[in-house]
């Protein structure tokens, strides 16, 4: 079965007959990281995969905010939280 | 799969409430969250405007698609970063999310503001882009709802983001930040808008599933900067041992805001002076936006 993966796009076979979550397993991906998507809706780690399906595994994290290796500095203003 | 509340098949399944929902009980769950998160930390009323801060990535578009649907007064603000096609495609998609849904969206470019976009900005101070970035991007966001009179700034942090922001505070020990980290910040100062993370109980996971199931023309590729960022590098950590351990995120950081932030908490608070340059808030005379802008001034 054909597995779309991104950042960058590129397409990857693995074998089908399957739960979704063997996918993850045997592509090294954690499966909080990742939407599972199979044609226009969402599919559930224990569903089954076949031979001919088509899965995209999308990236869900973004970041950035944080610097390497500076330690972080606060805001330049001193903040109360509501409540 | 079936979901908790129907008993149709599921679309997603939520280990760490121990449930699974179907399509239509999942996008009601995500604004049920987003009412808990407004209420709880009394974010806004129906009657004020909100300014969301947009990027054209899933979790400020969710959050404003949200936000439209719960009927709120909302005006997009835009920050143009000027990165390369990925701030050409990012303001695309939120011009296009304005237009579609009737809404107004203000576009501001870094560049105009401070003197350079970030990728210059970057080369003239030599840190980490995300540094100027960040910095440029909390300071406009305050200063352009002073200026167009929105009480409150309202951005797409989600549970990730805050607990990620949390680990590495926790790691490296940042006394000063851990009590300034809230779903809700007051406005300390005449010059401070109020600043709300109204997805702050949602997992970045959830929110990309709810942008996705709504349809929403987010930009999936991810910021060319953000590459090996120490974000990334904690949400990895942290998504490991939610999976080991559903619950952990929102474990730590729900339990950081009701038992630990208020021990953070000095007694004597930072005083804020008005820069005299700009006159935005600063803990100094100058500040360091209007620093930044004078060494991009210096080296361009």
């Amino acid at each position: 079965m054909k597995v779309i993966l991104r950042n960058p796009k590129r397409e990857v076979q693995v074998a089908g007959g399957r739960r979704v979550k063997d996918v993850l397993r045997e592509l090294e991906i954690i499966p909080e990281t990742v939407l599972v998507i199979r044609g226009d809706t969402l599919v559930t780690a224990d569903q089954m995969v076949t031979d001919d399906d088509t899965i995209e595994l999308r990236p869900v994290m973004s970041g950035g905010s944080a610097s390497r290796d500076a330690p972080r500095r606060g805001p330049p203003r001193a903040r109360r939280a509501v409540k | 799969m079936k979901c908790r509340k129907c008993g149709r098949g599921a679309v997603i399944e939520l280990r760490r409430h121990n449930a699974a929902f179907c399509e239509p009980d999942f996008v009601e769950f995500f604004r049920n969250q987003v009412r808990e998160a407004i209420r709880k930390h009394r974010m806004f009323t129906p009657e004020e405007a909100v300014l969301v801060a947009v990027s054209g990535g899933k979790d400020s578009l969710a959050l404003w698609e949200v936000l439209i649907e719960e009927g709120y007064r909302t005006t997009g603000l835009y920050l143009d970063l000027g990165i390369f096609d990925y701030s050409i495609e990012s303001k695309a998609r939120c011009e296009k999310f304005a237009t579609a849904h009737g809404v107004p969206l203000i576009v501001t470019a870094v560049a105009e503001e401070i003197g350079a976009p970030v990728p210059i900005i970057k080369t003239v101070t030599r840190r980490p882009p995300c540094s100027g970035c960040g910095l440029s991007k909390r300071y406009l966001m305050n200063r352009v709802a002073l200026e167009r009179g929105f009480p409150v700034v309202a951005t797409g942090h989600n549970l990730d983001d805050e607990a990620a922001t949390l680990f590495g505070s926790v790691m490296h020990w940042q006394t000063d930040a851990l009590p300034r980290q809230s779903p809700a910040l007051a406005a300390t100062h005449p010059k401070l808008v109020r600043r709300v993370k109204p997805l702050y109980r949602l997992s970045e996971r959830e929110t990309a599933a709810y942008a996705f199931l709504r349809r929403i023309d987010y930009i999936v590729e991810e910021c060319p900067f953000a590459a090996g960022a120490t974000s990334i590098a904690h949400k990895e950590i942290l998504s490991r041992m939610e999976e080991a351990s559903p619950g952990a995120k929102h474990n730590f950081l729900f339990g950081f805001l009701d038992r630990a932030r208020a021990a953070f908490e000095r007694v004597e608070a930072v005083a804020l002076q008005e820069c005299t340059r700009c006159g935005q808030v600063t803990t100094g005379t100058v500040c360091a936006f209007c620093k930044l802008a004078d060494q991009v001034k210096r080296a361009t």
